[in-house]
């Protein structure tokens, strides 16, 4: 019988932890089914972040190293620099990459680190426990934004896909979804985009994830995919803001 | 034996020297009065060797990229001065946690907040008692020339390599400002087996490195695992002793004090007074056994800091109970002369 | 044998080059010598100095309150470190620069030395560090004139080694001015 689904070489056979309808799962198996696609197993190493990831090295079968809150893109620096040779990542959250770690983030964009940044924005911090984190969205509740998130008080949504597209350095900037079949395989095609870039020696790829948190959000699956497409599109227009070309190599 | 190369350099370009004789192919760093030789010498010279050199964006990032080319097993340093050493703390914590190894220099200045740029030895608690979160602890070497900014910062990547730990250069303004001639060495690196470090699962199993265990009993696992290593690194205790054979008084400083306070030591020995040099160079681990043998001789000692006391609080635990401890200690904004410490010595013998 | 001296003046007078120099010559003698230059804050304003320590022994401090002995290249720095010479110690005085000396130097041997003249003399007058130089070490016999010599491929950059002659004239003038007594 002719085998038409499997677990990607690059994840473990283990149960996620994640809660019913969490993207974070099914934005694992991208990852890792694009390494596999490109044969990076035994050369990929990553830096995890603080967050609902962080158990990332349970379900990966990849070198990871673990990094302090909001430093994985210097962190991944390190790495790169060390190891040129190996393809190097990091899977940051809101709260990681556009809190604490924006100026990390900005910074190795600009340096055109040589690395891939795969950022899940869900519009709240999950693992502490739905605060309001900097993607959260006007009106939004949040157990810190109980009145609904106010510009007057806690500013705007930050679009982060946008704001890395500015840097000189950065190769590839782009955002994507995952709430239905049709974003999920153009998210594919999207993130394939950004490991070439690195593999390529183009310098800093950064690929924006709409996710959803249904259990903080307190909704269902259907109605958290419902929201990404009704509420977070909108704001956050998936796409690609940047692209160097092929033959543009730093 | 070829006759050893003697050069004039600088205590900060000594420190930069010696990391690139340990094998250090690794800087990230970011600028700071009065440590910028090291990054400036580093920046020019670790490209001779296929180095990398990295000015970060702030010394946060610094330590963490050291955090991640240590991962891969690289040696790798940063080295920053007071406010920024602070700003380290975070990433030095997650690398005792992770063990990995890394060298991390500090020549202070003074604080607190921004302080000024004279020398001080404000920082000894945050060297010695972990400075960032944790039950962790950092060896913390204290070099008191030009010579031994060199010598010590060789063996301090060799340390942070045995132990997978962050190493810590404790120095200051004063050793990093002044120049000396100093021997340079014909090193050849320390070879460890990296068997933990990140460099993709080739061939074997993946492996992480990380300091976050939720399982119950793994935390606890995990920190024992760690006190057994730093009581194993009281093997590395290194300290100096001048002229305490017949000492009734044993003055205990490190560091540019130190280095100060023997020539108090001369005047006072050509008055009759018979006092000595007690001076750790290992900060942690503290030599403190060494101490406790020596009050079972001597009964009277002396801490002279750069300071309002912080290593006189070691001083105390080890010495025998019945041991006298004075203080001295001079808050940053002048260095002591040696004329003004052989007056405190004068002060306190007996 | 101890030696210490304060090296003051304007930035580009070559003050901290008047240093170095010494430093280089004390560990061409094969003795223990310390160079603390002023850094930092202090560095901005104009004025520079540094400290050299000179002994046939361990040194304890790089930093010195009262110097053995002052070389004053402006008006500014004879103000600040002229008074803290040790009685019995020598005080340098760029006299090409600075008219007369306020104050009570009863207790020090004053020693005015017209720097700009004698490097004039010597072929190039912006050598005015090189003549003091040469004037301290002939009066206080720190360290000798041949040390200076051999510490100058040291303490130079190559591209300048050409300068070497003019510069070891300069300080023969300095040390002249000296042991002909001009003063």
């Amino acid at each position: 019988m002719k085998q038409v689904f499997k677990r990607p070489n690059s994840l473990r056979d283990v149960p996620f932890h994640f809660c019913p309808g969490c993207h974070h799962g099914i934005i694992h198996r991208l990852v890792a089914e694009c390494i596999d696609a490109y044969d990076l197993r035994e050369k990929t190493v990553c830096a995890a972040s603080v967050g609902c990831s962080v158990f990332m090295y349970d379900y990966f079968d990849i070198d990871v190293c673990e990094s302090p809150h909001g430093r994985a893109a210097a962190v991944a620096t390190g790495i790169k620099r060390a190891l040129p040779e190996c393809f190097v990542f990091t899977y940051q959250g809101d709260g990681d990459l556009a809190a604490l770690g924006i100026a990390e983030g900005v910074h190795a964009a600009n340096r055109g680190e040589n690395i891939t940044i795969i950022f899940v924005n869900n519009t709240v911090y999950g693992m502490t426990g739905g605060q309001m984190a900097p993607t959260t969205m006007l009106g939004q509740a949040t157990t810190t934004s109980p009145f609904g998130r106010d510009f007057r008080r806690e500013g705007y949504p930050i679009r982060m896909a946008e704001l890395l597209s500015m840097t000189e350095g950065t190769a590839f900037s782009a955002r994507v979804a995952v709430n239905t079949p049709k974003n999920l395989m153009q998210a594919k095609k999207v993130l394939k985009k950004a490991f070439e870039v690195q593999l390529r020696n183009q310098g800093f790829s950064f690929v924006e994830f709409l996710s959803s948190c249904p259990t903080n959000w307190k909704m269902s699956a259907e109605q958290a995919n419902q929201r990404v497409h009704d509420e977070m599109i909108p704001y956050f227009p998936l796409g690609v803001f940047k692209e160097k070309s092929e033959t543009d190599i730093l | 034996m070829s006759k050893p190369k003697v050069e004039l350099v600088n205590g900060n370009e000594a420190i930069a020297r010696g990391a690139m004789a340990a094998g250090c192919k690794f800087y990230f760093g970011y600028p700071i009065t009065p440590q910028n030789e090291i990054p400036e010498y580093l920046s020019k010279h670790l490209p001779d060797i296929d180095g990398t050199f990295i000015q970060a964006e702030s010394e946060i990032a610094s330590i963490n990229m050291l955090l991640g080319a240590g991962a891969t097993g690289a040696r790798a340093m940063t080295s920053s001065s007071s406010p920024g050493i602070s700003l380290k703390q975070e990433g030095i914590s997650y690398m005792a946690g992770s063990e990995i190894p890394g060298v991390i220099v500090n020549m202070s200045r003074s604080g607190p907040g921004l302080g000024g740029i004279s020398p001080s030895q404000g920082d000894y608690f945050q060297a010695t008692r972990g400075g960032g979160h944790g039950d962790y602890r950092t060896i913390v070497l204290a070099p008191f020339s030009v010579q031994e900014n060199y010598d010590l910062t060789i063996k301090a990547f060799d340390l942070a390599d045995q132990y997978r730990n962050p190493v810590m250069i404790l120095g200051d303004a004063l050793l990093g400002q002044m120049k000396e001639p100093i021997i340079l060495r014909d090193n050849k690196p320390g070879k460890f087996d990296k068997p933990w470090a990140l460099t993709g699962a080739k061939n074997r199993k993946p492996q992480f490195l990380k300091s976050l265990y939720l399982n119950e009993g793994d935390l606890t696992q995990h920190n024992w695992k760690l006190f057994q290593k730093y009581q194993q690194m009281k093997a590395e205790i290194q300290y100096e002793t001048y002229r305490i054979e017949d000492a009734d008084m044993v003055v205990v400083s490190f560091g540019s004090v130190a280095r100060i306070i023997k020539s108090s030591i001369n005047m006072a020995r050509d008055k009759g007074m018979k006092v000595g040099l007690f001076r750790p160079v290992t900060l942690y681990p503290y030599p403190e056994e060494i101490l406790r043998r020596l009050s079972q001789k001597v009964h009277h000692f002396f801490a002279v800091e750069l300071n309002t006391g912080q290593m006189v609080e070691d001083v105390k635990l080890s010495v025998d109970k019945g041991s006298r401890v004075d203080f001295y200690g001079r808050p940053p904004g002048s260095i002591p002369t040696p004329n003004e410490l052989f007056d405190e010595i004068q002060k306190v013998y007996r | 044998m101890y030696f210490d001296v304060i090296i003051a003046g304007f930035g580009g007078q070559g003050v901290l080059l008047l240093g170095n120099l010494l430093t280089y010559a004390a560990m061409v003698e094969g003795r223990h010598v310390t160079y603390m230059p002023v850094y930092g804050v202090e560095m901005r304003g104009g004025t520079a100095n540094c400290t050299v320590v000179i002994s046939d022994q361990e040194i304890g401090s790089p930093v010195i309150h009262h110097p053995v002995t002052a070389v004053v290249m402006n008006k500014p720095s004879l103000v600040r470190f002229g008074a803290m010479v040790q009685p019995g110690g020598w005080l340098f005085v760029n006299s090409s620069l600075i008219d007369a000396a306020e104050g009570d130097y009863s207790k020090i041997k004053m020693i005015m030395v017209p720097t700009i003249e004698l490097a004039a003399k010597a072929g190039d007058p912006r050598l005015a560090n090189m003549a003091m130089l040469g004037a301290m070490i002939e009066e206080t016999k720190a360290i000798t004139q041949e040390a200076v010599v051999k510490a100058f491929k040291q303490a130079l950059d190559k591209r300048y080694h050409k300068m070497i002659p003019i510069n070891t004239a300069a300080i023969e003038e300095g040390a002249r001015f000296i042991r002909e007594g001009k003063r």
